[in-house]
């Protein structure tokens, strides 16, 4: 078992195009890593850089005390579990398993070993005879997962290993993965666009965009205090509202608004972010340090459980919404009034959409 | 390719045994002038020589194949080697030709795929480019080349030279690039360089392909005509395609046609019984070749 | 298209080339540059001497009526062959794709002559078609028809033709067959239901959709008729009687190895190239087109 460290980690494509910019990131062992963000922010290159399948153009990548940026893939003691599993069509299940090991030249009763307690704790000792093609996509999924398992290797990477899953199996895998990984504790690495599955996963969230990293730390941390509007928008479902607000005598001034005391808003005004989930009908007026806003609903939508509200913000004609608990009954082209309290309130520079204050 | 199994066209009833009748036409048409032969092979010539020749198969089969294979047919002053001989000659064409074929194309195919290297699209060209000189337009220095490197009359003179092949090529890097990068990149994990991914997994997973071009490429090289006709002067190289052309004096002169009968059916059998036996091959091998 | 995972090694692509290149230098563009060279030389009758003649043997070839005649008669027989393997072959593919049991043994049956050697294809209906002994020429000649493919130069194309014709039927069946499953199904019955007939819904639906796999098998049929009946011609006429069925490559031969004239057999055989080139281009713009629809 070891620590993975990226530092200044760059990529330049021949062409000159820079695909990952200067990254910096340390991977206590046995930790998991997610990386997370939109497609082309940089996120499989990375992770292929550190399996060694792409080349690290500056910086350096170590896993425990070595640097392996010029190591063969096969010489790094990583195992990689690829988005569409990468099974050898033609080999069963027992020979995908093992075909790493014998190419390491790991003693025959040894490889039985290890591919017999891998599909043990997979639950698929029973198709060990079979080939790829005979298995449904979770047991395909599984057999990928087998495949790392019995190299013990140093570091586990991740390629969107749940994305050609249905929704259901995906949850469902997502646990197990987790708990897999726990119970290894190997470091990992693991790339998603999925911010739910990231959140979930993640000791280590990373939120990566265009080639360099936003903001990283833990997934509540990034829930709470996002460093950019960026990261406030990707994390969390239904995204952060984002206002853009004028610098008033008391705090925040934008058409709808009122209240919010106390947020310092710069003379060339800021964006200011409040989540759905924090915002709630309020009937009287709102204490000065909270957040007031008033709307007309547009569109509501009853999930059960809750209830998603939607409507245009004051001047600008922004549509916010608001996740209030339960059934809200409310009717379309009624105005509602919400409010979220201070604590709730985010304030981001609207130039460069960094994080102002605390 | 088997039919479909959901509901036909609509289609009246009535008219039903239309097809049937069409199709029987069209396989008696196919069908006949083998038959002939074979019956012609099972006669004696007198037998054939009074019109009309019977249609039903007569007692001189031994004979006349036995005599073929083993001492060969006349036509005028020309003898032919035995038949036996020209088939092994025809045997070791079609199996050098296909096995030569697919080995030097599957190992350039995945060159060209699988590496990146100077002139690589170069060196694709100068393979596709061959498509467009088939032996018939560069006859006379063909044989200068060929006589050069005295390779008449040999069987590297026969099968070499038409062992490049930018169908067989063509057809493997076709099936090449649809292998997933992903593979490529579990095998490197599991640290296989590229003549290990070459035999634990391109290999593998090209058979039916290899199985689909070897049939196309059996009968191409069991077929062949010009080549051996240029190449094969000497009567010892002789294949059973160019022999049995022989035995037809085609100056109009008496003609051993129980001889040529019996040669050409044994000349028809091997490709023939290999589109049979192989047949899903040769289908599958047909369609990607023309595309 | 190209793969984005490829292998570092940078020597060894280079010998999993070699082989291929080596024939393809030494059997292919060698002589193939040999004859374009030779095709611009002229040689006296003894071959002492050679002379550099520039595009002369092009002129000659292109001027001597002989070698007119010969390309009319190949296009006339290589369209002959063409429309006599392709037409038949439709007609039993659109009846084969009406019976739903038994297609796989008509598929079986119909494709042996493909694999039969065009020469030993040309010698099975030359006997069938021998004057004095052939099981088609005896009733021909009952009724009258003086037939005679040793003597008449048309009796002789007839057989050299259905000859070539009768071993390609099968192969055109097969990709007009499968032309033809490939339609949906669900077209032809909404034709049906918009009230066309049989014969109408075929050639206003059915005959559209499956012009790409006929215009592949006529440019097929032609490279074959052009170039791989070499041997039927050769095993069963010799290009006679006279040169009543002697096709260009025929010629090309005859000249270059028989006559010994290699200024203008090369020329053309480079005349020939120019039509492999032209037929090869068609086939893969029509393939390129196929990729893009």
């Amino acid at each position: 078992m070891a620590e993975l460290s990226l530092s200044r980690v760059r990529k330049v494509y021949p062409g000159g195009v820079e695909a990952v910019k200067d990254i910096d990131i340390a991977i206590p062992d046995g930790a998991l890593c997610v990386l997370v963000g939109p497609s082309g922010c940089g996120k499989s290159t990375l992770l292929r850089m550190i399996a060694g399948l792409e080349t690290i153009t500056e910086g350096d990548c170590r896993i425990g005390a070595g640097r392996v940026n010029d190591l063969d893939p096969s010489d790094r003691d990583i195992a990689m579990v690829f988005q569409n599993y990468a099974l050898y069509p033609h080999m069963t299940v027992y020979d995908n398993m093992a075909y790493g090991l014998r190419n390491r030249g790991t003693p025959k009763d040894e490889i039985e070993a290890r591919v017999q307690e891998a599909a043990r704790i997979l639950e698929i000792s029973p198709f060990l005879d079979r080939k790829p093609r005979a298995l449904s996509g979770g047991q395909r999924q599984r057999v990928a997962m087998g495949r790392a398992i019995v190299r013990k290797p140093q570091v586990f990477l991740f390629d969107e290993p749940l994305s050609n899953l249905d929704a259901k199996l995906r949850i469902q895998m997502r646990v197990e993965i987790k708990k897999l990984q726990r119970a290894l504790g190997v470091t990992s690495v693991y790339v998603t666009h999925d911010q739910l599955e990231a959140m979930t996963l993640a000791d280590i969230l990373v939120v990566m965009s265009k080639g360099h990293v936003e903001q990283q730390g833990s997934p509540l941390d990034l829930y709470e205090k996002p460093a950019s509007t960026f990261v406030a928008s990707f994390i969390g479902a239904p995204p952060m509202n984002l206002i853009p607000v004028g610098a008033g005598e008391n705090g925040p001034q934008a058409t709808g608004l009122t209240g919010g005391r106390g947020l310092a808003v710069p003379a060339g005004g800021a964006t200011l972010g409040v989540r759905p989930e924090h915002l709630m009908v309020v009937a009287g007026p709102v204490p000065d340090d909270a957040l007031g806003i008033t709307f007309p609903v547009s569109a509501v939508e009853a999930v059960g459980a809750e209830t998603f509200v939607y409507g245009p913000i004051g001047g600008s004609g922004q549509e916010i919404i608001a996740r209030l608990p339960g059934k809200a009954l409310l009717a379309p082209g009624t105005p509602v009034s919400v409010a979220a309290t201070a604590e709730h309130l985010h304030l981001f520079d609207s130039q460069t959409g960094k994080r102002l204050g605390p | 390719m088997t039919a479909p199994l959901d509901t036909p066209a609509p289609k009246s009833v009535r008219r039903d045994w239309i097809p049937h009748v069409v199709i029987a036409i069209g396989i008696f048409i196919t069908a006949f002038p083998l038959w002939v032969a074979f019956v012609a092979s099972t006669l004696s010539n007198p037998e054939i020589a009074q019109a009309p020749m019977p249609l039903l198969p007569g007692n001189q089969a031994a004979a006349n194949y036995g005599e073929a294979l083993l001492q060969g047919g006349r036509s005028g002053r020309i003898l032919t080697p035995p038949v036996w001989e020209m088939m092994f000659n025809s045997t070791v064409m079609a199996l050098s030709i296909a096995v030569g074929k697919i080995i030097i194309s599957i190992l350039s195919a995945y060159a060209v795929v699988f590496f990146r290297f100077p002139f690589r699209m170069a060196f694709f060209w100068m393979i596709f480019i061959t498509l467009m000189l088939p032996v018939e337009v560069r006859i006379v220095p063909t044989i200068q080349v060929i006589t050069n490197l005295n390779m008449m009359n040999t069987y590297a003179g026969l099968t070499i030279p038409l062992i490049a092949s930018a169908t067989a090529t063509l057809l493997f890097r076709q099936f090449f690039l649809t292998i997933p990068d992903e593979l490529v990149e579990a095998a490197k994990i599991d640290g296989a360089g590229p003549m290990k991914f070459f035999r634990d997994v391109v290999l593998p997973l090209s058979v039916t392909n290899i199985a689909a071009l070897f049939v196309i490429l059996f009968l191409y090289g069991w077929n062949q005509y010009l080549w051996p006709l240029l190449i094969g002067t000497d009567a010892r190289m002789q294949t059973i395609v160019i022999g049995m052309s022989k035995m037809i004096d085609s100056a109009g002169g008496p003609t051993d046609w129980n001889m040529v009968m019996a040669t050409a059916i044994l000349a028809l059998l091997p490709p023939v019984l290999v589109v049979i036996l192989m047949q899903r091959w040769f289908v599958k091998g047909l369609v990607e070749t023309e595309k | 298209m190209e793969r984005k995972v490829v292998f570092p090694q940078k020597l060894l692509p280079y010998l999993l080339l070699a082989p291929q290149i080596a024939i393809t230098l030494v059997f292919f563009f060698w002589p193939a540059g040999q004859a374009i060279w030779m095709s611009t030389l002229l040689q006296d009758p003894l071959g002492f001497s050679v002379q550099f003649v520039g595009l002369e043997n092009f002129q000659a070839v292109l001027q001597d009526p002989a070698y007119l005649a010969t390309m009319q008669r190949t296009f006339l027989f290589s369209f002959g062959v063409t429309a006599l393997s392709m037409i038949p072959a439709l007609l039993l593919a659109v009846m084969a794709d009406r019976v739903v049991r038994g297609a796989t043994a008509y598929k079986t049956i119909l494709v042996v002559p493909y694999a039969i050697a065009p020469a030993v294809a040309g010698a099975l209906w030359l006997f069938l078609f021998q004057p004095s002994i052939g099981t088609i020429a005896y009733p021909l000649r009952l009724i009258g028809i003086d037939w005679n493919p040793r003597i008449d130069g048309t009796d002789a194309m007839i057989v050299v033709l259905i000859a070539s014709a009768w071993k390609q039927i099968g192969y055109n069946f097969l990709f007009f067959l499968a032309g033809l499953q490939s339609i949906p199904k669900s077209l032809i019955e909404a034709a049906a239901i918009d009230g066309a007939r049989e014969i109408r819904r075929f050639w206003t639906i059915v005959f559209p959709l499956l012009s790409p796999t006929t215009f592949f098998l006529l440019v097929v049929n032609l490279t074959y008729a052009f170039f791989d009946t070499f041997g039927v011609i050769h095993a069963v006429t010799q290009g006679g009687p006279g040169k009543s069925t002697e096709v260009l490559i025929y010629k090309a031969w005859y000249d270059g190895l028989i006559a010994q004239d290699l200024g203008r057999s090369s020329a053309q055989a480079v005349i020939l190239m120019f039509i492999v080139i032209g037929l090869t281009v068609i086939q893969f713009r029509y393939i390129e087109r196929k990729v893009h629809y």
